[in-house]
């Protein structure tokens, strides 16, 4: 009885976890292929796997193509720890098939034995590098001889779960999910908004036009930019403020003022930039910092959203205001004869729900060092959408933050594993996206069925 | 009243017998025997969670019964679904009505009835069906009029209609007075009487003890999902149909304490809305529960509105212990120790989805926070003394509100309000739709703080309750105040006369 109920509370707050782990059960195997490492541990790895196969005693040349921070990163790690297992290594030879052999040759004159070819798997398929082409220089030149070519292992891994690509989803979105934290609030209290994809816009056009007009253009400093971030920001708590009057004291539902605004802001953003696309801001360094200077190793952006995350969480979890959000939209009229500041609650949300909506255009407009009128196109679709899939009722009332999270992934996931695994089906770039379209729709309502099922079976028959 | 009907019949016209359904973790309803002659009414009694409505649900074919057998005229039916339920013969008058509002009477009574979806509907033949239907309760509806346009006790006389129209011989009404003025009253025991003399079986199921006495030929009593026993009401007194609905005795209906009344706390002058509420004025003293009678929509719940600033008020004063109040949203009438309980728990009173503790946290949060955050060991903490203080049956503070049955509610209302700590409470209706047992734990919360020297007021449309618990009783008609009684040797006559202006002659002992 107990652990049942235990299971059903894991069911319903939870289930949509086991969910995004199938799916990435799925997309790993659907995006399984052979993997040819080339950084700095395959280098260190195949000196060491070469020193305890072949001793001491050998002479290494070392072979890889002229790319500064990979391959030369990995062909110098691969010397230094030849040199420091006791081998002998006669050199790093950077560059293309052609300077390889002419290297070789040049040893093969100088009469200097060489035992082994270090490389990676790139260049060891070269033509010089092949066994028969090899073999012929061997005839030419005795020292070479005996030459082998070694390369870093090989092995089939998924490239969905590799770093690089789970750090890209979490990349790419990051400014969807800090959007459907504000849309998770919105929705809680039985509102929507759908003018979040057009605020991004407006707020993208919005920084680069107060960067380049009123902050000093190409030579804004830090300070500048961070002055045009925050005006940004006000503007976008203004709009959010506004729509929260309109809800509460004019009582317009919420969908109609924000379908509004919807509008109303896309066109501002084209109106105001009056540009064809974008308005460039690549010279701004100040505006570059906040998407690259990647402080802790990744995007800032990936722990902002974390963060971001963690603060909702405990805002809607452990504080009244919280409880407030929960209850104006579990029951207007009792919130507000429990004393619950109702007009306050639902026009802070709407303000938040803009503010964050401000913020992922400023991250946008970071990330692509222009002001994009065209930035979050239909991204509040994907944001009531991740919202939903995350367990929150668009009846109101209820709804997880970690939910939403866990719903931003699922969508994320679905996407790049189109991406990663759409080659191998033989996917087009069309196709593909209708693919992505069918199946975040199909995922909508599936979750709305579960929703709808799980009210029926978590409620007990009342007497 | 009704002679026995056995004898001319050779069967019951109903007969459950060993009817057993449980839920998850409940046991709804355990071996109960039902019997239904054609032409009474069996009177249904027990209190809230007893098994009541489970057992209407089986004969409505809305739940399946785990076991047990149905026989309608000796022979057993299986009633599978609500279609077979009325194809049956039996017609289940809900607390809420099944009615499509924006239709009219008569087409809510054929609603359904079509042979197809595409027959042709003669509508002057639905007409005349529906007022032969109308003629025979004695009760004329106009079958054209839009039901969103009808009273509750004509809605009511529609849902009778269409239950006849089916054919019913057995109608179920589940609290039919609930919602009913008492006029309504009066004419819905006249409808009763007339399904009677048509030798239809009735099953009438009430929480007023009042309408028992009037109208049952027999009363069966239901406690714990379990059949207690049935009853001629000649052979038992009112106290004896409390302990069996309850298990134990309650020493008195009303347990009204004697107490000498302080000064006066909570003053209203010339509290005025419109036309809804004009000019009233009453105080009520320390420690005193001031009762406040008067018809459906005269306007008392308009009053406690605008005392706990839920709506505007035009004009009028406020004042508690000396100061003067600017009440203008509920959130300040609470800061000034104002809370008001609502007539509607679940529309006003609760967030349904919700946990019991959420509700209960909700008006009491800044009691319970740690720093910005909330403690939830100290709203635990706080919400279970009073689930131990007033016995509030509950699994837990995380259950959800809504699967609470209207005595417990209610009861999760109070704690809520009791951790606020108010000095004016405002009851209105706070015992609609709640069990006997209940009502008497509510009424001994009410004396308790009224030791504590708490202003409390009672609006309640159940005249027994008014004279059974009130210091004084302040008489609304038509949004101004009628009148204002000392409750000593007054009757529900007195009070009637005075809420509907009968006896506007008459000279009222009126108190500032």
């Amino acid at each position: 009885m107990k652990s049942n109920k235990y299971m059903r509370a894991l069911f319903r707050d939870y289930g949509m976890v086991f969910v995004l782990l199938a799916l990435c059960g799925l997309v790993s195997i659907a995006t399984i292929a052979d993997h040819h490492p080339s950084d700095v541990a395959a280098g260190r790895q195949l000196a060491n796997q070469l020193s305890s196969q072949a001793g001491t005693e050998i002479n290494v040349l070392i072979v890889a193509r002229e790319v500064p921070s990979t391959d030369e990163a990995f062909a110098l790690a691969l010397k230094e720890q030849l040199q420091s297992n006791g081998a002998n290594v006669l050199g790093v030879e950077l560059g293309d098939p052609r300077s390889v052999r002419a290297r070789l040759e040049d040893l093969g004159r100088q009469k200097i034995r060489v035992d082994y070819i270090a490389t990676h798997n790139f260049s060891s398929n070269w033509g010089v590098l092949h066994t028969d082409k090899l073999k012929a220089l061997g005839t030419t030149f005795p020292t070479l001889k005996k030459v082998r070519k070694v390369r870093p292992k090989s092995h089939r891994w998924p490239i969905f779960l590799t770093a690089s690509n789970l750090r890209k989803v979490l990349d790419q979105n990051a400014p969807t999910a800090i959007v459907a934290i504000g849309m998770t609030l919105v929705i809680i209290t039985a509102g929507i908004d759908l003018s979040v994809g057009s605020m991004v816009a407006l707020a993208s056009v919005i920084t680069a036009i107060t960067i380049r007009d009123l902050f000093g253009g190409a030579s804004a400093s830090g300070m500048d930019v961070t002055l045009a971030y925050g005006l940004t920001m006000l503007v976008c708590a203004g709009v959010g403020m506004l729509v929260g009057v309109f809800v509460t004291v004019f009582k317009v539902p919420p969908f109609v003022v924000t379908l509004g605004l919807m509008m109303v802001a896309r066109g501002a953003a084209y109106f105001i930039a009056d540009e064809a696309s974008a308005i460039p801001l690549s010279s701004v360094a100040g505006n570059k910092l906040l998407y690259d200077s990647n402080l802790l190793g990744i995007q800032n952006q990936i722990p902002i959203m974390i963060l971001l995350f963690v603060m909702a969480h405990v805002l809607m979890n452990h504080t009244a205001y919280g409880r407030y959000v929960y209850a104006v939209g579990g029951n207007v009229t009792s919130a507000r004869l429990s004393g619950v500041p109702v007009v306050f609650v639902v026009i802070s949300v709407y303000t938040i729900c803009s503010l964050l909506s401000g913020f992922a255009g400023i991250l946008e407009t970071s990330h692509h060092q222009a002001g994009l009128m065209s930035a979050g196109n239909l991204l509040e679709l994907k944001a009531i959408a991740a919202v939903v899939v995350g367990g929150t009722s668009l009846m109101g009332g209820e709804g997880k933050i970690f939910g939403t999270f866990i719903g931003v992934l699922i969508l994320g996931v679905i996407e790049n594993g189109l991406n990663t695994a759409g080659a191998h089906l033989g996917l087009e770039g069309v196709q593909k996206m209708g693919l992505e379209q069918v199946i975040y729709g199909a995922l909508i309502l599936v979750a709305v069925l579960i929703d709808q099922l799980k009210k029926k079976v978590v409620k007990p028959a009342a007497n | 009243m009704a002679e026995d009907a056995t004898s001319e019949h050779p069967h019951h016209l109903l007969e459950m017998t060993g009817l057993s359904k449980s839920f998850p973790g409940v046991r709804a309803l355990d071996q109960v025997n039902l019997t239904l002659h054609a032409g009474e009414v069996l009177a249904l009694l027990g209190e809230n969670g007893a098994g009541k409505s489970t057992l209407i649900k089986i004969l409505g074919g809305v739940y399946a019964p785990d076991a047990g057998k149905i026989c309608i005229d000796g022979e057993t039916v299986d009633l599978t679904s609500p279609t077979g339920a009325q194809q049956a013969g039996i017609g289940i008058i809900f607390q809420e009505f099944n009615l499509v509002p924006a239709l009219s009477a008569r087409e809510n009574i054929f609603l359904g009835q079509e042979s197809s979806s595409l027959s042709w509907i003669n509508k002057g033949q639905e007409h005349a069906k529906a007022r032969e239907l109308f003629d025979r309760i004695g009760v004329q509806v106009d079958p054209e009029a839009l039901c969103q346009d009808l009273t509750v006790a004509q809605q009511q006389v529609v849902e009778i209609a269409k239950a006849l129209a089916l054919n019913a011989r057995i109608v179920v009404m589940d609290e039919p007075t609930a919602a009913l003025t008492p006029q309504e009253v009066e004419g819905l025991y006249e409808i009763v009487d007339e399904l009677r003399r048509l030798n239809i079986g009735v099953i009438y199921i009430s929480h007023r003890l009042d309408e028992i006495d009037r109208l049952a030929d027999r009363i069966m009593i239901l406690r714990d999902g379990r059949h207690i026993g049935t009853r001629d009401p000649e052979s038992l007194s009112r106290n004896e149909m409390i302990e069996m609905m309850v298990g134990r005795s309650l020493e008195n209906e009303f347990p009204r304490e004697e107490r000498s009344v302080g000064e006066s706390r909570f003053v209203v002058e010339n509290l005025c809305r419109g036309s809804r509420v004009k000019d009233i004025s009453f105080t009520v003293a320390k420690g005193e529960i001031l009762g406040v009678a008067g018809l459906v929509g005269a306007g008392r719940t308009e009053m406690a509105r605008l005392l706990f600033g839920a709506d505007r008020r035009t004009g009028g004063t406020i004042t508690l212990d000396g100061r003067e109040l600017s009440i203008r949203s509920p959130r300040q009438a609470i800061a000034e120790g104002i809370c008001l309980l609502t007539e509607d728990r679940k529309g006003q009173g609760l967030v349904l989805g919700h946990t019991v503790q959420e509700n209960f946290a909700l008006p009491n949060l800044r009691h319970f926070m740690y720093g910005p955050f909330i403690s939830k060991s100290r709203e635990t903490a706080a919400f279970k003394s009073y689930i131990d203080q007033i016995q509030i049956k509950i699994t837990g503070g995380e259950q959800i509100a809504e699967t609470l049955s209207g005595g417990n509610q209610q009861k999760v209302v109070l704690a809520k309000w009791l951790q606020r700590n108010a000095d004016v409470i405002i009851f209105d209706e706070p015992t609609r739709g709640i069990d006997v047992g209940a009502k008497y734990e509510i009424y001994l919360l009410m004396n308790e703080l009224s030791r504590q020297g708490k202003a409390i007021i009672m609006i309640s449309s159940e005249l027994t309750e008014i004279l059974g618990m009130s210091d004084r009783i302040l008489v609304i008609r038509e949004g101004s105040a009628a009148g204002c009684l000392v409750n000593r040797g007054i009757s529900q006559e007195d009070l009637m006369k005075l809420a509907t202006g009968a006896d506007a002659g008459r000279k009222t002992v009126m108190q500032g």
